[in-house]
């Protein structure tokens, strides 16, 4: 086969049917990637509020983000926050689902369909869900907390409670990392097990020593892709606030974001604000930077050349 | 419990089972139990808020604003209230438009793509695929600024689909990528046999690769289809200022305005934006198996 890829006669048509084949793309990331990637430099050094010209500004935008936008840093902290505890929440719930659903020996099927169910609900159709559920007023989650003689907390209409409810959110679509786990522990050769039982382990031990350094590549997976899913999660954040301050949406509605009390904003949401309601251009593409440089760091993170996880090899 | 656990054990073999045979039999039994607790536990967690969303949807006015939780009366007409709201059908049209033409246009675009870069060998192939995993794991806030302005102020095309619906005519990321992992498990001697046959690069791609590909071309337009059903920030970035344009993901957040109280009616909505993913799931899960058991293309 590499004979007939060598060939020099063959070299430069093979060279424009890659480009052909390829040209969606490359088009794609032109448009769509490359000069908006430029635009986005270029628009956090002016001034640009989308009617007049765009004014030469300097650093000013960036001092404005850092220094004096009140949004910034609590919505920092909020990502921050998503990504530690959030994250740490998922991974160590969907291992633990994953984990039940190999032990499950009796309506295998059922189960897995509804724990894999909640995954595929849309964002908003389940914020809302959740908004309803956790409703502090009437809805049944309080109901039958308060009936069992529970202190019932506010959720999404308290500061301290809105992200731990977000959270909660996060953890009922645990689906899809229930499904990797899962194949990831049938593929735990058996014989390992075996030996560690005749060795005397634990149940603890065989976690610790056979099942943890079998699914380690896909932890780290599930971490990665949680960590560049917590940098973007907007819809969740946005629908929650605004539905429990009870804000009507429309075209030209102004909502503070992040209720209550900046609990629940998030770095994209800043975008949306500075650009879609401040009008302020220049400062919503320092903020798009910002995010570009941390999920491009974590993205890093996935392909490293050796121990990465997504490889290109072949 | 323990009784009744050893009774079966007890019939089946008369002699009575060593101490060390009963603990372990015990044991299991106890597991079995633990573990099956445990997967009821969580079915509630994952089951009970489409239950309760259900009942709500079906509560009359007054009761929604209760705390019961079963309805008194079955209130059927709510659903059909939601359909007379005005705009409803109009947001059905445009997520079935831009889902279902964006879905086709994924497909077109990102095919050719994907079985480049998983069957020709060229220079920056490696680099080319860095750059898509790169796409792919981007916030669409990082460029959404620019991209705006190209669409509204040198398009014109802002209170419209179409600057969701066009993108997707040059390759999507993350389905060019999905792809791609699924025709690299396709043995390359499928394309080198094409080869010697006299199939020029379409033709083999049409006449020998699609066929097997299927189940990952299924893959892809499932992905693409929830995507834009569910995708809440293009609309409103380019839809928002035009009700018209507006698809259900970004309508039903505006259903709890217009009816503020009527939690009844806003998760009668709610059920109406869900049934239709779970139901292509059911519907699409056994195509999966199928097309998996189908080509059966391993090694």
């Amino acid at each position: 086969m590499a004979a007939t890829y060598t060939l020099k006669a063959k070299h430069r048509r093979s060279r424009l049917r890659t480009l052909a084949f390829l040209s969606p793309w490359l088009i794609g990331f032109t448009v769509f990637f490359a000069y908006p990637m430029i635009s986005t430099v270029y628009f956090s050094f002016m001034h640009y509020d989308g009617f007049r010209p765009p004014t030469w500004s300097g650093t000013k935008n960036w001092k404005y983000v850092f220094e004096s936008y009140p949004f910034f840093w609590p919505a920092l902290r909020n990502t921050l926050w998503l990504v530690v505890i959030m994250v740490t929440l998922r991974v160590l719930f969907g291992l633990g689902i994953g984990m039940l659903i190999t032990k499950i020996k009796t309506g295998t099927g059922v189960f897995r369909t509804l724990f894999y169910l909640p995954y595929l609900a849309p964002p908003v159709a389940a914020t809302m869900a959740f908004a309803f559920l956790l409703n502090p007023g009437t809805g049944p989650v309080n109901s039958m907390l308060e009936s069992i003689g529970i202190p019932a907390p506010g959720w999404f209409n308290d500061p301290n409670w809105s992200k731990p409810a977000l959270t909660m959110l996060a953890l009922w679509g645990v689906g899809d990392l229930m499904v990797i786990f899962m194949a990831a522990l049938l593929d735990v050769p058996r014989e390992q097990y075996e030996a560690a039982e005749l060795d005397g382990a634990t149940p603890w031990q065989r976690f610790r020593y056979v099942t943890l350094p079998n699914i380690s590549p896909i932890i780290m997976f599930a971490v990665v892709t949680g960590v560049i899913g917590a940098m973007q999660y907007y819809t969740q954040p946005l629908v929650a606030g605004k539905v429990a301050s009870g804000v009507i949406q429309g075209a030209g509605t102004s909502f503070q974001p992040g209720y209550p009390e900046y609990s629940t904003l998030t770095l994209p949401q800043l975008v949306y604000n500075l650009g879609f309601q401040r009008f302020d251009y220049g400062s919503a593409c320092v903020v798009a930077l910002v995010l570009f440089a941390l999920s491009m760091a974590f993205t890093a993170l996935l392909m490293r050349r050796r121990g990465g996880l997504i490889q290109a090899g072949d | 419990m323990a009784q009744v656990l050893e009774r079966p054990a007890e019939s089946k073999t008369p002699a009575a089972p060593s101490p060390a045979e009963r603990t372990a039999r015990r044991r299991a039994l106890l597991e079995w139990i633990a573990v099956h607790s445990l997967g009821v536990a969580a079915a509630l967690f994952f089951t009970l808020p489409f239950v309760f969303v259900l009942l709500t949807s079906l509560m009359s006015d007054s009761q929604a604003l209760s705390r019961d939780l079963i309805p008194h009366t079955w209130e059927w007409s709510n659903y059909r209230k939601v359909f007379d709201t005005p705009g409803f059908l109009t947001w059905w049209k445009n997520t079935l438009i831009y889902a279902g033409l964006g879905t086709v246009l994924t497909v077109l675009s990102s095919v050719p793509v994907a079985y480049a870069l998983a069957k020709f060998r060229f220079r920056g192939r490696n680099l080319t695929l860095m750059l898509v995993i790169s796409m792919m794991m981007l916030p669409p806030q990082v460029v959404v600024i620019p991209m705006y302005l190209f669409w509204a102020k040198q398009l014109d095309l802002s209170g419209t689909l179409w600057p969701m619906i066009i993108p997707m005519a040059f390759g999507d990321a993350f389905s060019i990528f999905l792809l791609r992992q699924f025709l690299m498990t396709i043995p390359n001697e499928y394309v080198d046999a094409a080869k010697v046959d006299g199939c020029g690069d379409l033709r083999t791609l049409l006449k020998v690769i699609l066929p097997m590909a299927k189940p990952g071309i299924a893959a892809i337009a499932l992905f693409q289809f929830f995507n834009a059903w569910n995708d809440y920030f293009g609309p409103q970035i380019y839809a928002s200022e035009n009700p018209g344009a507006w698809t259900l993901s970004y309508g039903l957040e505006s259903f709890k305005g217009a009816h503020h109280t009527d939690w009844n009616l806003t998760m009668a909505a709610t059920v109406l934006v869900l049934a239709p993913v779970i139901l292509v799931f059911f519907f699409a899960q056994k195509a999966f198996v199928e097309g998996v058991t189908l080509t059966g293309v391993k090694g």
